[in-house]
């Protein structure tokens, strides 16, 4: 067996191949479901109810997807410049730390949450700054380093969460103090669970996408992805473009940190992200880096997250099947995306 | 000689990739004792015919018949089992291995106990006096010169007993010494009955090694001549379509010296120092790999001279980086245009403006993509690039169409000073004129064009001093026309230099 290119795909296959990876993910699914004992079409139904179903569960979808928008963005614009940056999960809980240090009365008036949204992005920005430096010096693989400073990163907040950072009222527990009432981003609508932290994120898309496609730094870092040898000899400056990539890509996941410090918890703990960070790869594929698609494919994500705790509560199934489910979704997606540009043929 | 029995025949072989018609009914046959040679430009389709009888393609009509015997489609072992032997263009050796451990390599089982070398050195001794091909079996292959390791490929088709040799591009790598032994070993080899497919660009060599010439022409045979009856002329014109007349070169008027490489030593270069003057084209031949990247390298920006100096308008430069050489109005066309000179998945648009994006076409940061679009298009136009727009993917144009939109990047903002390296290879004919005939117009409008090409025709036909590099040392300048072909030869063979050996 072969893999021949195809010149030109047609409509059909580019439109077709996903619809039936996704038509596969729901058979995935069913099958799954049948394994864990419970009625397969009862249990699809109880996903989509339980990500969309009411207006509540809509609004916890809705939650869920805005740290998947930033982080996905985040790897979104790394791997398009072919930065591989693992690292997501620690440049959130940055962004979450420098949100704290500034929230819990550091800083007060109106200038609290821009100021604080501003650090949050400088520290993730400098988290990824250093794997960034290792490989243009050194060329030592961003993706090791960068996938070791989550642990690193998870190391050092636990740490802040025993001492310095330890809320003094906390009880004993792990966590820091509340954050002000400056500090915290705003429901959209007074009265619905939704915070401005959403609205950043469509935010944060848009803007994303108007510098890749309307700005030099956007041309440089697709031209320095798509091929370094001739970004390189036509005068790109690959390693200046390659650590832009990488403050761009660290800012936008502090934000998540930011954002569901800011608009969610309150507080730190070390649950706060239930690896935003890793799941942020496969919302970025799903959307094939395109930053306006990570929007629909972070609610998509979210959905099942979020569907799936609601049926396995009310099917009994354990919540796992959301992990698998997604796994595969993205291996046929991955499948789908690779036919669209090649054909299998025999001999 | 036509009474000789047919040792190889295809017989209408069609292959069709989607809508391209890649062969088109190709017939062929090689009697033995034979030498055909298979012409044809760039995409006429003797890749595909070769790769379908040895096959890594299966025909979609046609067979291909060895010695009598029908070959199975899709087997690559039935050709070697059947006695039809191929050296490829880039060779297939493992450098750390001695040439006969090259020639055993596959020859026999896996779990044999031992090679057998004692036999099979006697072997390759022997069929290394009977067909002139002199190395050694004992030398590593990561040791030997170019030529050398041809010898090697050849030796080890001749062990495996093939009895029909296809040599694809065989001198597109040797010296005119090392071509006219290689002549010399087919002549021998073609004296013992066995049979040559020659494929080749070079009509001169063509007309003076082959008894017959297969044209291949968009997949189909358009021609099929003996030698004695035919011509260079007649043969590239049956190639291209049309008579083809090389550029009419008027002499030159050489300026004052805008570049100057001032003894410049580093990446493998030694001491090299080189003018290039205003309108004049400097020639640099020699065998591939003598240091002809470090010069390139180094006139692009790419590198920076680790001793001596790079003197642009008499000053030395400063901080030496490909966008400086942009800046200083050098135009560089690389030698590898799909990895170096495109971006393969961008637009022609986006590869139209990547050297000047950020001068001409951005704004505060901002991309102005209409005056981007515009610009691609007034290359289009005026470079005759044959594409469907200037928002088509440039992965799609063929290869001379890609060089056009390069050639039309670096010479609109009308530089002083251009680099051409291997500016034609790969392309057919017809876009051969075109980028020769835009040099020279370049030169005469006041450019220096440093010419960088393993062909020496090439170099020969439009260089008005011509340099020789070789193991990383260059020639004084010769004028146009003070020496022969087997003159340069012999320089780029490394004889000459001061400090040979």
């Amino acid at each position: 067996m072969r893999l021949e290119p195809i010149a030109n795909p047609s409509a059909l296959r580019r439109a077709g191949l996903p619809l039936a990876a996704l038509g596969l993910t729901v058979v995935t699914a069913s099958l799954l479901a049948l394994l864990a004992g419970a009625n397969p079409f009862a249990t699809l139904g109880l996903i989509v109810q339980g990500a969309v179903g009411t207006k509540f569960a809509a609004l916890e979808t809705l939650n869920r997807a805005t740290p998947l928008i930033f982080t996905g963005l985040a790897v979104a614009v790394a791997f398009r410049a072919r930065l591989w940056n693992i690292g997501a999960e620690a440049q959130l809980y940055a962004g979450a730390v420098a949100a704290v240090l500034l929230g819990t009365g550091a800083i007060t008036g109106p200038l609290t949450l821009p100021v604080m949204a501003l650090a949050a992005m400088l520290a993730g920005a400098l988290v990824l700054l250093g794997p960034v430096m290792l490989k243009t010096r050194f060329g030592v693989d961003e993706v090791v380093t960068t996938l070791l400073f989550n642990f690193i990163m998870l190391l050092l907040v636990s740490y802040l969460l025993e001492g310095p950072l330890k809320d003094p009222m906390g009880m004993g527990w792990p966590k820091s103090a509340a954050l002000i009432k400056e500090a915290r981003l705003p429901r959209i609508v007074t009265g619905l669970r939704l915070h401005w932290g959403f609205g950043l994120a469509l935010i944060a898309a848009l803007l994303v996408w108007v510098i890749q496609t309307r700005t030099a730094l956007g041309y440089e870092m697709r031209a320095v992805g798509l091929n370094p040898q001739a970004a390189r000899f036509a005068g790109i400056p690959v390693n200046a473009v390659l650590v832009k990539t990488a403050l761009l890509s660290g800012g936008l996941a502090a934000l998540a940190g930011f954002s569901e410090v800011s608009g969610l918890k309150g507080n730190l703990t070390l649950d706060l992200s239930p690896g935003f960070g890793y799941t942020g790869i496969i919302v970025a594929m799903l959307a094939l880096l395109h930053p306006l698609a990570v929007i629909p494919s972070a609610l998509f994500v979210a959905g099942i997250f979020v569907g799936a705790d609601s049926m396995s509560r009310a099917a009994g199934v354990p919540t796992y099947i959301a992990d698998m489910l997604l796994a595969f979704a993205l291996l046929f997606m991955v499948l789908a995306i690779l036919l669209t540009k090649v054909r299998v043929v025999r001999g | 000689m036509s009474e000789a029995p047919v040792v190889l025949r295809l017989t209408g072989i069609t292959k069709r990739f989607g809508t391209l018609v890649a062969n088109d009914g190709i017939s062929l046959a090689l009697r033995q004792g034979e030498v055909v040679a298979l012409l044809g430009e760039n995409g006429a389709g003797k890749t595909t015919l070769m790769n379908i009888l040895f096959g890594h393609y299966v025909a979609d009509e046609g067979t291909v018949e060895a010695f009598g015997q029908p070959l199975p489609p899709g087997h690559p072992r039935a050709a070697l089992a059947a006695g039809v032997g191929m050296v490829h263009q880039h060779f297939t050796l493992a450098d750390s291995l001695t040439v006969l451990e090259n020639i055993l390599l596959g020859t026999g089982s896996l779990w044999r106990p031992s090679l057998g070398k004692g036999a099979a050195r006697a072997r390759v001794e022997a069929l290394s006096r009977d067909f002139g091909l002199k190395v050694h079996p004992d030398a590593r292959v990561g040791s030997l010169s170019v030529g050398e390791r041809q010898r090697v490929e050849i030796l080890k088709a001749l062990y495996r007993d093939a009895r029909v040799l296809i040599l694809d591009e065989p001198t597109a790598v040797l010296t005119p010494q090392e071509t006219e032994a290689l002549f010399r070993t087919l002549r021998l080899a073609v004296g013992r009955g066995l049979s040559v497919v020659f494929i080749s660009h070079k009509l001169h060599e063509v007309m003076g090694i082959a008894d017959r010439c297969v044209v291949l022409r968009h997949g189909r045979v358009v021609g099929e001549v003996k030698t004695a009856d035919t011509d260079r002329h007649a043969l590239a014109a049956m190639m291209v379509g049309s008579e083809v007349t090389p550029p009419a070169v008027a002499p030159a008027r050489p300026g004052p010296v805008l570049m100057r490489l001032d003894r410049v030593s580093g990446a493998g270069l030694r001491q090299v120092s080189l003018d290039l003057r205003a309108g004049q084209i400097v020639g640099l031949a020699g065998v591939s790999g003598n240091g002809q990247a470090a010069v390139s390298d180094l006139i692009s920006g790419l590198i920076a001279p680790a001793a001596g100096a790079v003197e642009i308008g008499g000053r030395p430069v400063g901080r030496w980086t490909p966008r400086q050489a942009v800046a200083e109005g050098i135009a560089r066309i690389p030698e590898d245009r799909h990895k170096t000179g495109t971006i393969a998945d961008f637009t022609l648009t986006e590869n139209a403006i990547l050297e000047g994006y950020r001068s001409g076409f951005s704004r505060a940061g901002w991309m102005d993509w209409r005056a981007a679009s515009d610009f691609a298009k007034g290359i289009i136009r005026r470079y005759d690039v044959r594409c469907p727009g200037p928002e088509t993917r440039i992965r799609l144009l063929s290869g001379g169409n890609m060089q056009k939109l390069i050639l039309g990047r670096v010479l609109e903002p009308g530089p002083k000073i251009i680099l051409a390296n291997q500016p034609v290879r790969g392309l057919d004919i017809g876009a051969i004129g075109y980028v020769h005939s835009r040099l020279l117009q370049a030169r005469d409008a006041g450019a220096a064009v440093l010419l960088i090409s393993e062909d020496l025709d090439e170099i020969m036909g439009l260089s008005n001093v011509i340099h020789v590099i070789s193991e990383g040392r260059l020639s004084p300048g010769f004028a146009r026309g003070t020496m022969t072909q087997t003159d340069l030869g012999l320089w780029m063979a490394g004889h000459g230099f001061a400090d040979a050996a």
